[in-house]
């Protein structure tokens, strides 16, 4: 048994995490967002996670789930925490105290999604204006064309 | 003494591209810095929600403009976890093949940016003549110098031409002899040593708690390179040493790159070498359901794509990873104590794309 079954029997004795391998040197974690940071200290203390590749905010139709990939580099495999958090109230624990590498994808996921990220140090937008309004990855937020390509035959005009 | 800030940006020839270091310096003393990015912002991730997963490469293409390939290769990964199908292997290695031609080519652009930036004009025009015979090669088996379009989800585009390996190898023994110059215009020369040994020291410690990776993170001494940690497509089947030096200085992370050009040339020897016959391509589902991400070590370091699919033909959600982006913010710690003079050899020696870094 590699590291990635040792990483999901820990995870599902202490947390009652669904953990599953994806492939090899690869786990998927799915937890609640009030598990995050316990999760995140653990992985950090017991398995020495001490990269964080990124973080990604996805916009669900009943809610939102923030995506933390963890790398550590000394036993070589990677975690995937999906951790979910409702709709009306989109805020989460913020894991910069433990790794400083997550201030800059913390600040872009509040910027384009509009999470918020409790006990973040500097929480404010990075990549869009200060003053801009909306946080345009939400699915609310339109595009100006819907398809990109319309066939002129469709249409009816031109060659 | 008082204490102030100093914008060196958004337009200064430090920058490389379009982004801000606001510096805090106390006499010639810098005391803090905050880099501010986001003036090249295209909304890559929202773009790509509205297009098919295949047309998604041309965009995937320009988000660096000096690497083109192994951006287009990471999402091509991504998307082909999500759908569960695998390239053959005449298309993993042609991937392999271009991705390092392009590494090359990358690295001889960040050289021609660093000589400039040091006053060694000399290295610009020298490292843009040998980047120019590696475009020539890439424009032969994808028909473009940049911006190739060249891989697909499924394999690449085309095979390569008649004869092609016969040209790489030639590129590659003359490009082996004409690197010797260029290591010695810069390692003989008094100030370039000057400028740069002991300038922007960064510790290993720091460089893994601020994600920094790629070249930066192997001048700081870690042993990290994803072609041998986590390796994909035909990179398990090829033998290489990742380059590692212990300083973690501006001058180590110069002669990371320089060694790293050599171990591409290798490793393109190999890939030709050992090039199957068969197909180069399969054809991959156009709807897709599920998730699946993939990272690559970029010419700048850990690159990753995460793509959601919902059964449409579109990605219900891309996210994209830049080595750039993490690196970028840990130049403070690089800064901090240096002089003023000092900002250019520091930050020209992380080498910035703010294509990449600003999505």
């Amino acid at each position: 048994m590699g590291v990635e079954g040792e990483v999901i029997g820990k995870l599902r004795d202490r947390f009652r995490a669904d953990a599953a391998i994806v492939r090899d040197r690869v786990v998927r974690v799915g937890i609640d967002r009030n598990d995050l940071v316990p999760v995140c200290r653990f992985l950090k203390e017991a398995f020495g996670v001490e990269h964080i590749t990124c973080i990604t905010a996805v916009d669900w139709r009943d809610r939102y789930e923030c995506v933390y990939h963890l790398t550590s580099w000394s036993r070589n495999f990677m975690v995937q925490i999906n951790a979910r958090i409702p709709k009306d109230d989109p805020r989460i624990d913020s894991v910069t105290p433990l790794w400083n590498g997550a201030n800059v994808h913390e600040r872009e996921a509040y910027d384009l999604m509009g999470i918020v990220f409790d006990g973040h140090p500097n929480l404010v937008r990075i990549l869009l204006p200060k003053d801009f309004e909306y946080h345009p990855l939400r699915k609310d937020f339109p595009q100006e064309v819907d398809r990109q390509y319309v066939s002129r035959r469709k249409i009816g005009g031109g060659g | 003494m008082a204490e102030m800030w100093i914008n060196m940006g958004p337009q200064h020839p430090m920058t490389h591209g379009l982004w801000n270091l606001r510096i805090k310096v106390d006499g010639e003393t810098i005391v803090d810095a905050e880099p501010e990015i986001g003036y090249l912002h295209r909304g890559y991730e929202k773009i790509m929600e509205v297009r098919e997963f295949q047309k998604n490469v041309v965009l995937t293409d320009r988000l660096c403009y000096v690497s083109s390939i192994t951006w287009s290769h990471c999402y091509c990964l991504a998307c082909e976890e999500m759908m569960g199908i695998e390239a053959p292997p005449r298309g993993q290695y042609l991937r392999v093949l271009t991705n390092e031609l392009q590494r090359i080519a990358s690295h001889l652009m960040w050289l021609a940016a660093y000589g400039p930036d040091l006053g060694l004009l000399t290295a610009l025009l020298w490292a843009l003549r040998e980047r120019e015979l590696f475009l020539d090669l890439l424009q032969l088996i994808t028909g473009a110098r940049m911006n190739q379009n060249y891989p697909r989800i499924g394999g690449v585009r085309n095979d390569m031409p008649h004869d092609f390996d016969k040209y790489c190898l030639k590129v590659i023994a003359h490009f082996r002899k004409k690197l010797k110059d260029h290591e010695q215009v810069f390692e003989q020369s008094k100030l370039f040593q000057m400028r740069t040994v002991g300038v922007g020291r960064l510790s290993r410690a720091d460089a893994m708690d601020w994600g920094v990776t790629g070249p930066n993170l192997r001048a700081c001494g870690a042993n990290v390179d994803l072609r041998a940690m986590d390796p994909y497509d035909a990179y398990p089947d090829l033998s290489f040493e990742p380059i590692v030096r212990t300083e973690g200085d501006s001058y180590a992370r110069y002669k990371v790159r320089m060694e790293e050009m050599k171990v591409s040339c290798d490793l393109i020897e190999q890939a030709l070498a050992k090039m199957p016959e068969g197909p180069y391509r399969s054809k991959p589902p156009r709807r897709a359901e599920g998730e699946g991400f993939r990272r690559t070590e970029d010419s700048r370091g850990e690159a990753l794509f995460y793509v959601i699919g919902d059964g449409d033909d579109r990605p219900y959600r891309v996210k994209i990873r830049s080595p750039v982006y993490s690196s970028i913010f840990a130049a403070p710690l690089m800064m901090r104590g240096n002089k003023v003079a000092d900002v250019v050899a520091i930050m020209g020696s992380i080498d910035v794309c703010v294509g990449e870094m600003d999505k």
